[in-house]
């Protein structure tokens, strides 16, 4: 089980931000994150798009953004749980919460500070009548092993980089490797689409463009699928179909924690520290929303600074809140460093 | 009124809902659903990256400009694409938009 003081639940800018300000007040913080890496959206969507209205920042990557998050908090020494979604949620006493992943890991804290973004990132699925009844039985969503596919046909659709990347990593390893796209272009890496024509070339890909799967056979597990390429329906024989079309965000199990939820956000107290209804669990960033509520992330630090305030205040109800200034109290970490300003000398002059 | 526009929007349930948009601010399509609060996700923000902004374009209007590179990517990979399909966050709004009548796309 991993215990910590406030257990954050997402790991992107305002949830990082989240544990250089709980840190400042001696709180340890451990996050827990759906995708594999830090940054949430930022490392996902878009880590080499330019953002210009961080303060002090003119211009910043997205992923030089989260890379000087993480440097910024790393004193603080945070906890992450990666790629892996929070789905229960359990008050165990006054102050104590419990939160369970879809692996099972048991996380305890005395707060929560939800920092979910737009929710959790899921699959985007195609509009086939019958692929849920397949779904873990020959369709699956994400190569989580790829050693599963050793020797097995498999079929991938999509355009983009997963696709692509996918489909030459498998390709060394799979008994036959289709690969199906809606149109001959591509959206990947550039890089990626030469390795895919060669090995198209070398017979290593099967490729259909521009095709699409349409329909899926079996009994109890995948079979095969239909092919519709210009115009004519083919059946391809098949252990797998990996659909790769992207990922949609939802808020998935967090909208059946008991949080009041207002057009897929959580609605928290913006005039004072943005608690949601539960006392105990705070909501920051683009999850939360409250009148006049802007998603910006220099919104979500300004949040967490509040919602750390308050679950110091909470935490520690006979201690007296004292805002501090870092320049001036210097920042100590969890991990024995020390940053100050240097000290002024002061010299006489005789 | 001098650059300012309006925009019917069809939403999911059929309801149609009337915009009154600037058009001299540097808004899109998408950043007034947004800002009418109709139900279009726009999760990327307007990168053309997510296609949550998945709109059908119901009217013949001049000056909606053609689509990028990027928007026909993207759109080819959503299930739900048509020939009038676009992503409201590739369209910035012009005075010679004033009529235009969109429906948002389910997913």
């Amino acid at each position: 089980m991993i215990e910590t003081d406030i257990l954050i639940i997402g790991a992107g800018p305002a949830g990082l931000f989240t544990v250089f300000e709980a840190g400042l007040l001696k709180m340890r913080c451990h996050i827990i994150d759906a995708l594999p890496q830090i940054g949430g959206q930022l490392s996902e969507l878009y880590p080499k798009k330019p953002i210009f209205d961080i303060p002090g920042f003119p211009s910043v990557l997205a992923g030089g953004l989260i890379d000087n998050l993480y440097e910024q908090i790393k004193q603080f020494k945070p906890g992450f749980t990666l790629n892996e979604y929070a789905i229960n949620l359990t008050k165990i006493e006054e102050n104590l919460f419990e939160v369970t992943t879809n692996k099972g890991t048991v996380h305890r804290a005395k707060a929560i500070v939800i920092a979910g973004g737009l929710g959790s990132f899921e699959p985007k699925k195609p509009l086939i009548d019958e692929i849920s009844s397949f779904e873990e039985k020959g369709v699956n969503y994400f190569v989580k092993n790829p050693e599963d596919y050793t020797g097995k046909n498999v079929v991938i659709a999509g355009g983009g980089d997963s696709a692509l990347d996918w489909a030459i990593h498998l390709s060394e390893i799979t008994s036959s490797l289709t690969l199906i796209h809606r149109r001959n272009e591509f959206r990947g890496a550039l890089d990626s689409v030469e390795k895919v024509r060669l090995l198209k070339q070398k017979g290593k890909i099967n490729l259909i463009t521009p095709a699409e799967v349409t329909q899926l056979h079996g009994n109890e597990t995948l079979e095969a699928v239909s092919v519709e390429h210009e115009g004519e329906t083919k059946t391809i024989k098949t252990d797998y179909f990996i659909p790769l079309f992207g990922l949609v965000p939802r808020l998935g199990p967090i909208a059946n924690w008991g949080l009041e939820i207002e057009r897929n956000a959580v609605k928290v107290d913006n005039s004072t520290d943005y608690s949601t209804n539960i006392p105990g669990i705070y909501a920051v960033g683009d999850i939360n929303t409250y009148p006049h509520k802007m998603k910006l992330i220099l919104c979500g630090f300004h949040e967490a600074a509040m919602a750390c305030q308050s679950i110091y205040q909470r935490l520690n109800p006979n201690k007296k809140f004292v805002l501090k200034y870092t320049t001036v109290s210097g920042i100590d970490g969890f991990d024995g460093t020390r940053k100050e300003a240097e000290k002024q000398v002061v010299a006489s002059i005789d | 009124m001098k650059n300012e526009i309006i925009i019917t929007v069809k939403d999911l349930k059929g309801k149609h809902h009337i915009l009154h948009c600037p058009t001299d601010m540097g808004f899109t399509l998408k950043d007034m659903c947004v800002a009418y609060e109709l139900p279009m996700e726009a999760v990327c923000g307007g990168m053309a990256m997510c296609a949550t902004c998945h709109c059908y374009i119901l009217n013949d209007i001049i000056g909606i400009p053609q689509k990028n590179d990027a928007e026909t990517a993207l759109l080819s990979e959503v299930m739900t694409t048509t020939a009038n399909s676009r992503l409201a966050c590739q369209i910035p709004l012009t005075n010679e938009m004033n009529g235009l009548y969109i429906e948002i796309a389910s997913e």
